[in-house]
């Protein structure tokens, strides 16, 4: 059983204890310039979209990087649609889920 | 009100984010299985970084094959809220011991801060065990437990793509993002991250093109003024915890704070 990435998860927290630990042991440091704030508001966004797009719209054959189109695209853009709606991840996982199944398993993806 | 009481009120809030704690933390390890983590790693992930949404991005990260410093850094900037929930949550745990308030900030999360700081404005001070019942109970355990459950399950599926558990991944990072959504300044953000995301994947691989996805979107969201921004929920208050913490969760439980700003915590008598 592979234990390679526990040394990137004992990383992970190691770069994210100071953002909970620092102000709780010792207080005032956590003073940031709004311009800070401003931008660390923004980077969830923008990562979570990133990663969303790239993971349906790139596909990697032999190393190479092509755009892909594909009934993933779908099955996103109706998660994004009940997650708007109903503000529950679960419905549009749930939505995504069947959808693509049900497309390649009548042959149609 | 009483502490008895606040106490209740906490634990019903706390049983409804677990319920969706759980149902999330399970969903990350079908993820992350799908992804080729070991159950080790995947509950390594959950032990030691305790972040959900840093936690799916880093299984995006992996099979992006984003080298690790860059995974490190998108880490820390994710993860940097936490900074100004610590802080709102330090005048009311100054008197603990220093080595306790350093173990309560390991199982600080969105849904730990939103719980426990609506318990202490409910009471009118600080409540170690009040804490402990916000981050342990409402989160660690269901999204461990949960966590477990769905690293195991998916390995005994032969092909998680004929039953469409591939696009769990991106379902849930886009997703995530719409719950992120709380001014024009975010969707600006999101839109310019995910277009240099494709764009420099397709010249320069997805490792390099998630990078620069995720640190060139919040600067083209900057260029939004604040006047036309319309944030309704700035980060390190409550209302943004609900935007991040596990979307469907209960929002009673985020009802109880008040909304201010981290870095003018309202101190306690």
């Amino acid at each position: 059983m592979s234990t390679d990435l526990v040394l990137l998860a004992v990383l992970m927290g190691a770069v994210t204890y100071p953002s909970r630990a620092l102000p709780l042991l010792a207080p005032g440091i956590e003073r940031l310039p709004r311009w800070t704030l401003d931008y660390l508001q923004l980077v969830g966004p923008a990562v979570l979209a990133a990663l969303a797009a790239v993971s349906v719209m790139v596909a990697t054959t032999d190393g190479q990087p092509a755009f892909h189109v594909g009934i993933e695209w779908l099955g996103v853009f109706i998660s994004i649609g009940l997650m708007w709606w109903r503000r529950n991840l679960f419905y549009g996982l749930a939505a995504a889920v069947i959808l693509v199944a049900l497309a390649r398993y009548l042959g149609w993806a | 009100m009483d502490i008895a009481a606040s106490r209740r009120q906490l634990w019903q809030e706390s049983a409804g984010i677990a319920v969706s704690a759980a149902g999330f933390g399970f969903v990350y390890g079908l993820a992350a299985r799908g992804a080729d983590f070991s159950p080790i790693e995947a509950m390594a992930m959950s032990l030691l970084v305790f972040a959900g949404a840093a936690q799916f991005a880093a299984v995006g990260y992996v099979v992006g094959g984003l080298a690790w410093p860059g995974v490190i850094v998108l880490t820390a900037l994710l993860n940097a809220r936490h900074l100004l929930y610590s802080a709102a949550l330090a005048p009311w745990l100054r008197e603990r011991p220093a080595w306790e308030r350093a173990s309560m900030a390991h199982l600080l999360t969105d849904e730990a801060f939103a719980l426990s700081i609506g318990h202490f404005q409910r009471i009118g001070r600080g409540d170690r065990r009040g804490y402990w019942i916000a981050a342990i109970a409402s989160t660690f355990i269901p999204w461990n437990l949960a966590t477990l459950a769905g690293v195991a399950l998916g390995g005994q599926i032969a092909d998680p793509s004929r039953l469409g558990l591939d696009v769990v991944f991106p379902s849930a990072m886009a997703g995530l993002c719409v719950g992120l959504m709380t001014g024009r300044r975010e969707v600006v953000a999101a839109a310019v991250g995910a277009t240099v995301g494709v764009l420099v994947s397709l010249v320069a691989g997805t490792g390099v093109g998630i990078v620069a996805g995720g640190v060139l979107g919040p600067l083209a969201g900057m260029l939004v003024p604040r006047a036309i921004a319309h944030e309704d929920a700035p980060i390190g208050t409550p209302a943004s915890a609900e935007h991040y913490a596990v979307p469907g969760s209960p929002h009673a439980a985020f009802e109880g704070a008040e909304v201010q700003h981290a870095d003018a915590p309202e101190r306690p008598s």
